[in-house]
């Protein structure tokens, strides 16, 4: 709410005013961010599960100055067991474990973040014009995402990616075309209760364009349930693309993925003699997305209305 | 309640066409065409434009839909582009396992999750509830595939106490106590997934009841703690569960193709892979096909028995 606009009578000093103090008024703006990160920092596992993502959004970053070596350098010690030259070993090519495993964390981190921002949108968009316009766009939207979710979403996505070819960029694209329903519906619902509010109201009565309504007046108020969903879609992605690549049907060799590093222990051979091979990258999807869960369900107590402190 | 019923099977139906068209644009989109399987390969391009006349392919796009989902309606999903076995008879063949293998880890699950989370909802704030706040955390985020792994090393390498993969031991088929020793890791694997979200549901449906006024008049009037948690509050923190059976369908047809993978579990998620592999998109249509009517009958059985269960719920 901006003060510039309000008429503030002339004879009493508006500093002896002690309702219209500005800090006062921009206090009590500021406060419910301020609130919402007091109650996240409360919440011990989610603060432990932001410092780990962070360590891992930095080791993506800075990928090339932290390895210790080349992910792509074939060595000639092939299979080779950790040592002080390969700190994890080195795979069946003779690539050095440590190096890959480093370097794969930015293919995890592009697939839930470039994923989730193609459903968050295409989600949102449907679910506030079905929420919006109702009646026959609602059914039909509607009825548009019950389609979607009556797929299982593994195999379609198994499918429709071995039909496009496996790549980074397929996995992405599919995950965010298959991914938008559960957005779509909760949008839809904010929409349809926000919509009948006076303010609202007030926007429509005003003139105001449709998408200044929606996407000004009423989307920055369905903002906490999808930053939330979208934080449990972030680690989801991940685990989707792990396991797209852990198939096969992923991030192909030689470019590094830690669902792709873990296809090899399939064989029972290296799965029982060669545990540095699969038990870091397993570990590290498992500390990814257990941070990530532990974030989203941070924020979702943080932002939860009912919650009185 | 009827009325509604009869409502939700009509919204059905378009969703189910709406599945087809998805479905048929997928096989329409798939590399790979149905005539190169009926056609030596020394055909001329004439020939292949004759077959191609007779089986209908330059036909318009909604025709050759139409006629397809008049196959389907018939029981016919065609032929495998690879062995050339009725894709129904291949299907049918691989859903007895899969459904074994699905119907026992939803048990399992629930018979640890329910416990699980009557407790955590109980002793709010504790340290059993952080444990086991923790530990449904750590059932939702492990990678099916590490979890398998992890158990394989464990019970199959290190202790050797239970068979690698497979559902039978060669040359032992049928024998029951067998296949139940096949079972336990696909199921432990498959269930933890499940159960790890479960136990949050629960958890959270037992707190909302435990505030209810009618809980404080059932101590009032004396009952054992045990009663009034077990009996008065579960029974109705249970009904929104039933809602949960319905969105956990998808993610255990999605676990399956994984778990089976991992250990030889001869069902429809091994099929899937192999399918996929051999790029014979027939079959992975028709699996694709029955596993959204499943999703989509399961949705509504879920919907229809909530309302049956529910008598305070009213639909207009």
């Amino acid at each position: 709410m901006s003060m510039s606009n309000m008429k503030v009578e002339v004879d009493v000093p508006l500093s002896n005013h002690p309702s219209l103090e500005p800090a006062n008024e921009l206090g009590k703006e500021e406060s419910y961010f301020r609130l919402i990160r007091k109650r996240y920092f409360k919440h011990k596992l989610a603060v432990v599960g932001l410092f780990v993502f962070l360590i891992i959004v930095l080791m993506a970053l800075f990928a090339p100055v932290i390895a210790p070596g080349d992910p792509y350098d074939v060595n000639n010690q092939f299979e080779a067991k950790p040592s002080i030259e390969h700190l994890l070993g080195t795979d069946s090519v003779g690539r050095d474990v440590l190096s890959r495993l480093i370097y794969a964390s930015r293919v995890s981190l592009a697939v839930g973040l470039g994923a989730v921002a193609i459903y968050v949108t295409i989600g949102t968009v449907l679910g506030a014009i079905a929420g919006y316009y109702g009646k026959w766009v609602d059914a039909v939207i509607m009825r548009l995402t019950d389609v979607f979710m009556s797929f299982p979403y593994l195999m379609v996505i198994l499918v429709l990616v071995s039909i496009l070819g496996p790549s980074l960029l397929n996995i992405i694209v599919v995950i965010g075309l298959l991914g938008w329903p559960a957005i779509a519906r909760i949008v839809r619902g904010s929409v349809l209760s926000i919509k009948e509010m006076d303010y609202v109201k007030a926007g429509v009565a005003l003139g105001f364009p449709v998408h200044r309504i929606v996407f000004k007046h009423i989307l920055p108020n369905c903002l906490g349930p999808i930053l939330v969903n979208a934080t449990f879609g972030i680690a989801s992605s991940i685990i989707l693309e792990a396991s797209l690549s852990f198939l096969g049907m992923g991030v192909q060799p030689p470019t590094a993925s830690w669902g792709n590093m873990l296809t090899e222990a399939q064989s029972l051979t290296i799965l029982a003699s060669q545990p540095w091979l699969w038990l870091p990258p397993g570990l590290m999807i498992l500390l990814a997305v257990l941070s990530i869960n532990f974030m989203g369900d941070g924020l979702r107590d943080a932002m939860d209305p009912k919650r009185v402190r | 309640m009827f009325q509604y019923i009869v409502r939700r099977i009509l919204i059905a139906i378009p969703v189910l066409l709406g599945v087809t068209i998805f479905n048929f644009l997928i096989i329409y989109m798939a590399p790979g065409n149905p005539v190169d399987m009926y056609i030596n390969p020394d055909a001329t391009e004439e020939d292949i434009q004759i077959k191609k006349e007779a089986l209908g392919l330059n036909d318009p796009l909604y025709i050759q839909y139409f006629r397809w989902l008049g196959n389907i309606l018939h029981g016919d999903f065609g032929i495998s582009y690879t062995t050339y076995e009725p894709v129904l008879h291949i299907i049918t063949e691989r859903i007895g396992p899969t459904l074994l293998l699905m119907s026992v880890s939803l048990v399992v699950a629930y018979l640890i999750a329910i416990p699980i989370g009557i407790i955590s909802a109980t002793k709010q704030y504790s340290w059993t509830d952080y444990f086991t706040t923790t530990f449904s955390f750590l059932g939702v985020s492990i990678p099916p595939f590490f979890l398998g792994l992890g158990v394989m090393y464990v019970f199959a390498v290190v202790l050797q106490i239970l068979p690698t993969g497979g559902m039978n031991t060669l040359g032992n088929e049928g024998g029951f106590l067998d296949t139940l020793f096949h079972l336990i890791m696909p199921v432990f694997v498959l269930s933890m997934g499940i159960a790890g979200s479960m136990v949050r549901y629960v958890r959270s449906s037992m707190l909302e009841v435990l505030g209810q006024d009618y809980l404080r008049t059932a101590r009032a009037k004396g009952l054992r703690e045990f009663v009034v948690t077990n009996k008065h509050a579960l029974r109705n923190a249970l009904i929104p569960i039933i809602t949960i059976i319905g969105m956990d369908i998808p993610i255990l047809i999605g676990g399956a193709v994984v778990t089976e993978q991992i250990f030889q579990w001869p069902g429809l998620g091994q099929l899937t892979i192999q399918s996929i592999g051999s790029r014979d998109y027939s079959v992975l249509m028709a699996i694709n096909f029955s596993a959204a009517i499943v999703v989509l009958f399961s949705n509504l059985l879920t919907d229809i028995f909530y309302t049956v269960a529910d008598p305070r719920i009213k639909y207009n």
